[in-house]
């Protein structure tokens, strides 16, 4: 009968008391990454998996909206241009979301498989931090496939304006915290059992309020509706990625670019988003891992 | 972290209470215990008795309401990485991570704890072989047996190489074989050197495994020493079970058969530091009457539910080869000494001495006997 080792002593570095605590900050900054490395192998692992689950539904959007409404006259031209910019939001913001919220409720619904990593040598709080950082990083991957890919689908249709790349890059890296720090939140707060009432009652508004599928500006006739969308962050998404990506139209020699909610609006709709969902969905992990 | 006084002490409790939100009771009420090191420490009680919480604390999982609770000398409240780092966990149920390999859960797992990489591959190749996993290492987890995932989650746990192993009710979901081999890897483990905490309700595991139990019962420890020690606790002490045969009884009639009976009492009765002799019912009748009532030295005889009751009043076969035997109990304070007497006294009184044996009383009792109710 085979026995089983033990080396004696702990394998991991006990601090010394005086190198404690910048030895307890390398523990845990190791513990960290090591746990994102797992989510990310195993991401990498079912790659095709994830990005049909991700963007599938977006392209199909993006088709049918951005090219066959226009092409039968059912949409103006130039569609395209103003419905990419939201698919892009709505993807990236859904693709994170989705990477931390289903995960988190099944595992601590029953699953528990998470318990390995909350008895790591690092702060709960960093474990939950972890979460939201590897689903950010899903939902930039996610949105920045949909760009070539809508280049395929739209063709000609497919315009972007590349004098605001840079604005573009922020915006999707906020639209992804956003979506992370919301699916944070929805993974602590949701019981397995409710998992139906998730998709009903949270996401299906969630994709419909949040100026995906229409620009912010336009809704001054239906003022009630343009107030609600307000509270959805995808607008803000949306609409930041419009203004980084909607060419400007010359009128009269003139450049005039697309009428969107002011950028300095679409930074706070998003960092309050970030800020307050993330504080939120910490405390409700907190309480769902401790008790 | 000042050097600590007591550091034999691996596990010490002082005055832990914890009450979960909205709950009317206390779960854990106020109970202090020490585990020493290397120690194989036992919570023994029903569900709901507290043991889970107990070890939530312990490993950081649950905040007390108040109290002290230290592991290696640190505070497991104030300084939770710390006791991380020395413990580890097998849970009552399996949360293997099932999106990676049998392999990659222990490389993974010791990544988490910041063991290089070389040394994490190196050990979880040896740990895969030591426990017989080495053939599935590429296999995913919701593939195996409840006796194939412990093993892999033993696995996991040694990883770290922790100093001190905590086992919530380990052997639950376990077929008889996957149960010996945990107690034989559990022996194995303490006797190089890692302390042990145990929780259970079984009471064969915490007699057959823990050096000290803690009895739990509402929250609270009841008792807490060598199973022996418990054992002693129950006013009697040991006991000495006879089994006799006595042909006649067959052939004669009910007087001279009591007299029989009572010849023999009287001769273990005239023993030596004999505190009480009792004619134990015949199994046969007593599963007649109501087969949980009376005393719990027969319930604990009979085991859980006993098979051999078929129903109905026994068979007529049977019926001559009860008559023929007697079972006597001899109670007393050091039953063993009264072995070859006791054999003694039976060959002087003509029947024939069948079985002769001494019977301990088990941790089983000993709950009955502190909290007036069965373990399960």
């Amino acid at each position: 009968m085979a026995t089983i080792s033990t080396p004696t002593g702990p394998a991991t570095q006990v601090p010394e008391a005086g190198a404690k605590s910048t030895s307890k900050v390398r523990l845990a900054t190791t513990a960290f990454f090591a746990i994102l490395r797992r989510d990310v192998v195993v991401t990498a692992r079912d790659f095709l998996a994830f990005l049909a689950q991700t963007l599938l539904q977006p392209l199909f959007f993006l088709f049918i909206f951005g090219k066959v409404l226009p092409s039968i006259g059912l949409a103006r031209a130039g569609f395209g241009s103003v419905l990419l910019p939201g698919i892009v939001a709505l993807t990236t913001l859904t693709a994170a979301l989705q990477g931390v919220t289903l995960p988190l409720v099944l595992d601590l619904g029953f699953a528990r498989e998470i318990d390995d990593r909350l008895l790591a040598p690092l702060p709960i709080s960093l474990v939950a931090v972890e979460k939201v950082v590897f689903a950010a990083l899903r939902g930039m991957v996610a949105g920045a496939v949909i760009f070539p890919l809508a280049a395929w689908i739209l063709g000609s249709e497919f315009q972007v304006r590349t004098d605001r790349i840079a604005i573009l890059v922020v915006i999707l890296i906020l639209t992804a915290l956003a979506g992370a720090t919301l699916g944070l939140t929805l993974g602590t707060l949701i019981r397995p059992e409710q998992i139906g009432l998730l998709f009903a009652l949270i996401l299906t508004p969630l994709l419909f309020t949040g100026c995906t599928y229409y620009p912010w500006s336009l809704l001054d006739g239906i003022k009630w509706f343009q107030v609600v969308t307000l509270f959805n962050p995808l607008t803000y998404a949306a609409e930041g990625m419009r203004y980084a990506m909607v060419p400007p139209q010359v009128v009269q020699g003139q450049s005039i670019s697309f009428p969107t909610l002011d950028l300095q609006w679409v930074f706070l709709g998003l960092l309050v988003t970030i800020v307050a969902l993330l504080i939120v969905g910490m405390n409700t992990f907190r309480r769902r891992v401790i008790s | 972290m000042a050097p600590q006084p007591q550091e034999q002490y691996t596990i010490e409790v002082e005055h832990l209470v914890k009450r979960y939100p909205k709950a009317p009771v206390n779960a854990v009420d106020d109970i202090s215990f020490s585990v020493r090191r290397g120690e194989i420490f036992g919570l023994l009680g029903p569900n709901g008795a507290g043991k889970t919480t107990t070890i939530g604390v312990l490993t950081t999982g649950v905040v007390p309401t108040s109290g002290v609770v230290r592991l290696g000398g640190v505070d497991v409240v104030k300084d939770p990485i710390s006791v991380k780092q020395r413990i580890a966990v097998l849970p009552q149920r399996s949360n293997l991570d099932g999106s990676l390999k049998v392999r990659e859960i222990l490389t993974f797992h010791a990544a988490y704890h910041c063991i290089p990489r070389a040394e994490r591959e190196a050990r979880a190749d040896q740990l895969l072989n030591e426990l017989g996993l080495a053939d599935r290492k590429n296999d995913r987890v919701n593939r195996y047996s409840g006796g194939m995932n412990q093993r892999l989650m033993i696995a996991r746990a040694l990883m770290h190489a922790p100093d001190v192993l905590f086992l919530d009710e380990p052997t639950n979901n376990l077929d008889p074989q996957s149960r010996l081999f945990l107690w034989d890897r559990i022996r194995d483990l303490n006797a190089r050197g890692l302390t042990i905490l145990i929780t259970t309700h079984d009471m064969e595991e915490a007699d057959r495994l823990c050096e000290r139990i803690a009895i739990m019962d509402h929250g609270k420890i009841l008792v807490d020493d060598t199973p022996d020690a418990l054992k002693r606790l129950i006013p009697g002490g040991t006991s000495l079970e006879l089994r006799v045969r006595a042909p006649e009884l067959v052939a004669v009639g009910a007087p001279e058969r009591a007299e029989v009976k009572n010849h023999v009492m009287e001769a273990l009765r005239a023993l030596p530091g004999v505190a009480k002799v009792d004619v134990v019912e015949r199994e046969a009748a007593a599963s007649a009457g109501p087969p949980a009532g009376g005393s719990p030295w027969a319930s604990a005889a009979t085991g859980a539910g006993g098979g051999g009751n078929w129903g109905g009043g026994g068979g007529l076969t049977s019926e001559s080869a009860d008559q023929e035997m007697l079972v006597y109990r001899v109670y007393a304070e050091d039953a063993g000494a009264l072995l070859v007497p006791a054999a003694q006294a039976i060959a002087g009184t003509g029947v024939e001495l069948r079985d002769l044996h001494l019977k301990r009383p088990s941790l089983e009792e000993v709950f009955i006997y502190l909290t007036g109710r069965n373990l399960r």
